[in-house]
C-alpha cells in the first residue's frame, strides 16, 4: 500500500498531486513542511498561526497542483511561494509586524543532532551568499521576505524614498540570485535521501 | 535618482512585497511582458531561498496528519450523495439559487445541467450546501445581476443571471483578489438563464471576486476584460 516516491523529483509529485494522489503530497510535506514551517514560524512569531499558514499553504498545493506550470517555477519555489504569500497574508491581517525584533527570533528548540543535514547545507548556502551582499540590501530583502512589509512601509520604517527601497530590493535579490547561481541545477539533491 | 519603470517591482512582487495596488498594476503588466515573465521565474527562485535561512524547527507531528486528514475529506466532499438525499438537495438548492439572486424562477435548464454528469452533481451538492447556509452572506454582483454567496467558513458560490455564453474558444474566469492578487478560483461556459459557479478557492475577508473573459481553459493571471466584481467582501 505505501508507495515510496522518494526517487521521483518535486516536479513528478506535483503532476501526481494533481491527480489527487495523497502519497505524493505526504511526500511534498516531508520535503519542504519543515522549512515552510520554519519560515512561517520566523514570519508569524506564533506556532498556532504557523502551523495554519502551512496546513493553507499545503491545501492550495493539493487544489491548484493542476494549475501549476514548471515552466514558470520550479516545484520548491512555488511550493515556498505559497507558505509565504499565507504568512504575508496572516502577517498583514493579525498586524503581527513583528519584524523589528528580528534578532528576538525564538531559537528553535531541536536544532542539532537531529537537524537535517540538506537543510543545514542549504542554510549556510544562503546565509553565505546573504553576507555578501551590502548591508542595506540585505536588511530590505529581510525585512520585506520575513516582515511581510511593503516596499512603501520598508521606506517609511527606513527614512528612505520608495525608490530607494525598490531598487535595493531589486539590485540585492538579482546579486543573490548570481551568489546562488552557481550551483543552482546541483543544489537539491531529494531531501529524504540524504 | 534613475526612475524606475513597473518592470523593477519584479523583485518586490517576488518577495511579495508590494500593496494590493501595485501587485494589481504589477500583474496587469506582467501577463504581456515576456521579460518581466522570464526575470520573475529568476527572482522568484532567489525569494524562495530566503526560506532555508531560517532555523526550521521541526512542525509538530499533528501538522502533517492535520493536512493530509483535511486534503482526504476535501477530496471526500466530492463523493456523490445518495440519490434520495440528491433530490431533497436538489430542491434545497433550487430554493437557495432563486433566493441568492432574488428572483423567483427556478431555470429548468440549470436543473439538467447540474444533474448531467457525477461531477455535476457533487458540484451541485456542495454549491447547495453554500446556498443554502442560513449563515451565509449575499453580496449583489456589480456588472451582471446575480449574487456572490459566502459560507461562514469563507466557501463561495457565484450565481449570476442570464450571462451570455462565452465566444467560442473562450471561457469565463473567476478570480479571488486579495491584497491585490488576483488567484484562480475556477471557469465556466456562461449561456442559460442561470450560471453557478462553486469557486475553486474560499473567499477570505477584504477579498473581491471578479470574472473575467479568458481563453479557453483559462489562464493564470486575468488578462482579459472583465464582466463583473464584486465590492471588497
Amino acid at each position: 500500500m505505501a508507495r515510496d516516491l522518494a526517487h521521483l523529483s518535486d516536479e513528478a509529485l506535483v503532476a501526481l498531486v494533481a491527480r489527487s494522489d495523497e502519497v505524493a503530497l505526504a511526500e511534498l510535506y516531508d520535503r519542504y513542511g519543515r522549512v515552510a514551517y520554519g519560515l512561517a514560524l520566523r514570519m508569524l512569531r506564533d506556532e498556532a498561526l504557523a502551523e495554519d499558514a502551512v496546513q493553507e499553504g499545503f491545501l492550495t498545493i493539493w487544489r491548484s497542483a493542476p494549475r501549476f506550470v514548471p515552466e514558470r517555477a520550479k516545484a520548491s519555489t512555488w511550493i515556498l511561494t505559497l507558505v509565504h504569500r499565507r504568512s504575508v497574508d496572516i502577517v498583514r491581517r493579525e498586524e503581527r509586524r513583528r519584524a523589528d525584533s528580528l534578532e528576538l527570533a525564538p531559537e528553535p528548540t531541536t536544532v542539532g543532532a537531529d537537524d537535517d543535514a540538506w537543510l543545514r547545507f542549504e542554510r549556510e548556502r544562503v546565509q553565505a551568499a546573504l553576507k555578501q551582499l551590502p548591508d542595506p540590501q540585505r536588511e530590505a530583502l529581510e525585512l520585506a521576505y520575513y516582515g511581510g512589509f511593503t516596499q512603501t512601509e520598508l521606506a517609511e520604517k527606513l527614512g528612505q524614498p520608495v525608490g530607494t527601497i525598490k531598487s535595493r530590493m531589486f539590485t540585492g535579490l538579482t546579486r543573490l540570485r548570481e551568489l546562488l547561481g552557481d550551483t543552482e541545477e546541483s543544489w537539491k539533491p531529494s531531501p529524504s535521501t540524504t | 535618482m534613475e526612475a524606475l519603470t513597473v518592470h523593477d517591482l519584479t523583485a518586490a512582487y517576488a518577495l511579495d512585497a508590494l500593496d494590493a495596488d501595485e501587485a494589481r498594476e504589477y500583474e496587469e503588466h506582467l501577463a504581456h511582458c515576456a521579460r518581466c515573465q522570464q526575470e520573475l521565474a529568476e527572482l522568484g527562485g532567489a525569494a524562495a531561498a530566503l526560506a532555508y535561512v531560517v532555523e526550521s524547527p521541526a512542525p509538530p507531528a499533528t501538522l502533517r496528519d492535520r493536512i493530509l486528514d483535511s486534503a482526504r475529506a476535501e477530496r471526500a466532499n466530492v463523493v456523490p450523495l445518495h440519490p434520495q438525499r440528491m433530490t431533497a438537495t436538489k430542491v434545497v438548492l433550487a430554493a437557495a439559487a432563486c433566493l441568492a439572486i432574488g428572483f423567483g424562477v427556478w431555470a429548468a435548464s440549470l436543473s439538467r445541467q447540474l444533474e448531467s454528469t457525477r461531477d455535476a452533481r457533487d458540484r451541485a451538492n456542495r454549491v447547495a450546501e453554500i446556498l443554502s447556509d442560513p449563515a451565509a452572506r449575499r453580496v449583489a454582483l456589480q456588472g451582471a445581476p446575480g449574487s456572490l454567496v459566502i459560507d461562514t467558513s469563507g466557501q463561495a458560490a457565484l450565481v449570476v443571471q442570464r450571462l451570455e455564453r462565452a465566444p467560442s474558444g473562450r471561457t469565463y474566469e473567476a478570480w479571488v483578489i486579495q491584497d491585490g492578487m488576483p488567484r484562480r478560483a475556477g471557469t465556466f461556459e456562461g449561456g442559460g438563464d442561470m450560471s453557478v459557479l462553486e469557486l475553486e478557492r474560499s473567499v477570505p475577508k477584504g477579498a473581491k471576486v471578479a470574472v473575467t473573459v479568458e481563453k479557453d481553459g483559462g489562464v493564470d493571471s486575468p488578462q482579459g476584460q472583465a464582466v463583473l466584481s464584486t465590492p471588497p467582501i
